[in-house]
């Protein structure tokens, strides 16, 4: 089973705003003059924004903020976003791998931007609302 | 980039206990566009069964990361900091975190290797109370990019 699909609009001042309020001040999140020192394309999201950004997909499935019960993601690609109004965007599938017995499904996450998968072996575990 | 495997099963002292603030939830929801009156309104959150606002799931990075400078910053392991690259990141729940928790983190190094010149770090973080419930496990992977 699909879910349907999610997706998330991404600009340099979600950058800023995510640094913020994360802590994580990196500035290959927010120079394109570090960032390309370093060999990226451009600044780069935080791999934490986009792991939070598909956190939120799936706190919609479930219906409950407080009904994810295991995340976990492997950054495998670089979300670059543009200096413009426009950024970038990414799109967030599932699929319902797994419904246990004891009322858990397991969901196997894709995240693309411009048609490429950001992340792998992106699961989540949540508790099915009974 | 040689990290010393001696260091697997390391477990390092508990950290200092952070605060968790009701405006810092706000404000992290906010920043990631989670709008759900849980994360926002204690008055929503405790109608839904909880102490206080919730906050997203990814939320206890801000408290695993600034604890896990502890080990990337262990002179001893050494790891260079500037060549270090976020890998994977996974998290499993006891509970969500809410706001009013003071919580604590302990590591521990999980796995410690080299390959193709690569290193790799895996550690593990258990958040729990100050009083020693168990909140969250949370492990991160980090690649330590060799010198090409």
């Amino acid at each position: 089973m699909e879910l349907p699909a999610q997706t998330f609009r991404v600009t340099r001042a979600d950058l800023v705003r995510y640094a913020g309020a994360s802590g994580d001040f990196n500035p290959i999140h927010w120079s394109d003059r570090v960032a390309t020192k370093v060999g990226l394309p451009g600044v780069i999201a935080h791999g934490m924004f986009t792991m939070a950004l598909v956190g939120r997909a799936v706190t919609a499935w479930a219906g409950s903020p407080d009904a994810v019960v295991e995340y976990g993601v492997r950054f495998t690609r670089p979300v670059v976003v543009p200096d413009d109004d426009q950024g970038t965007e990414i799109e967030v599938t599932a699929r319902v791998r797994e419904v246990t017995e004891d009322g858990l499904t397991r969901l196997e996450v894709t995240a693309t931007c411009l048609g490429e998968k950001v992340l792998s072996q992106a699961r989540a575990t949540i508790r099915t609302a009974r | 980039m040689s990290l010393d495997a001696s260091f697997v099963g390391r477990t390092y002292p508990p950290t200092a206990p952070y605060q968790v603030g009701r405006e810092k939830i706000r404000e992290f929801a906010s920043a990631i566009g989670a709008t759900d009156a849980a994360h926002h309104d204690p008055e929503a959150a405790r109608a839904q069964g909880h102490p206080d606002v919730v906050a997203p799931p990814t939320f206890p990075v801000i408290v695993t990361m600034a604890a896990s400078r502890q080990i990337i910053e262990d002179p001893v392991l050494g790891v260079d900091y500037s060549r270090l690259v976020h890998g994977d990141q996974r998290f499993a729940y006891t509970r969500p975190v809410f706001a009013g928790d003071e919580l604590v983190c302990t590591n521990t190094i999980e796995d410690v290797s080299t390959r193709g010149g690569h290193g790799f770090l895996t550690t593990r973080t258990d958040v729990s109370t100050v009083g020693g419930e168990p909140v969250v496990a949370v492990w991160a992977r980090y690649v330590i990019r060799g010198e090409a």
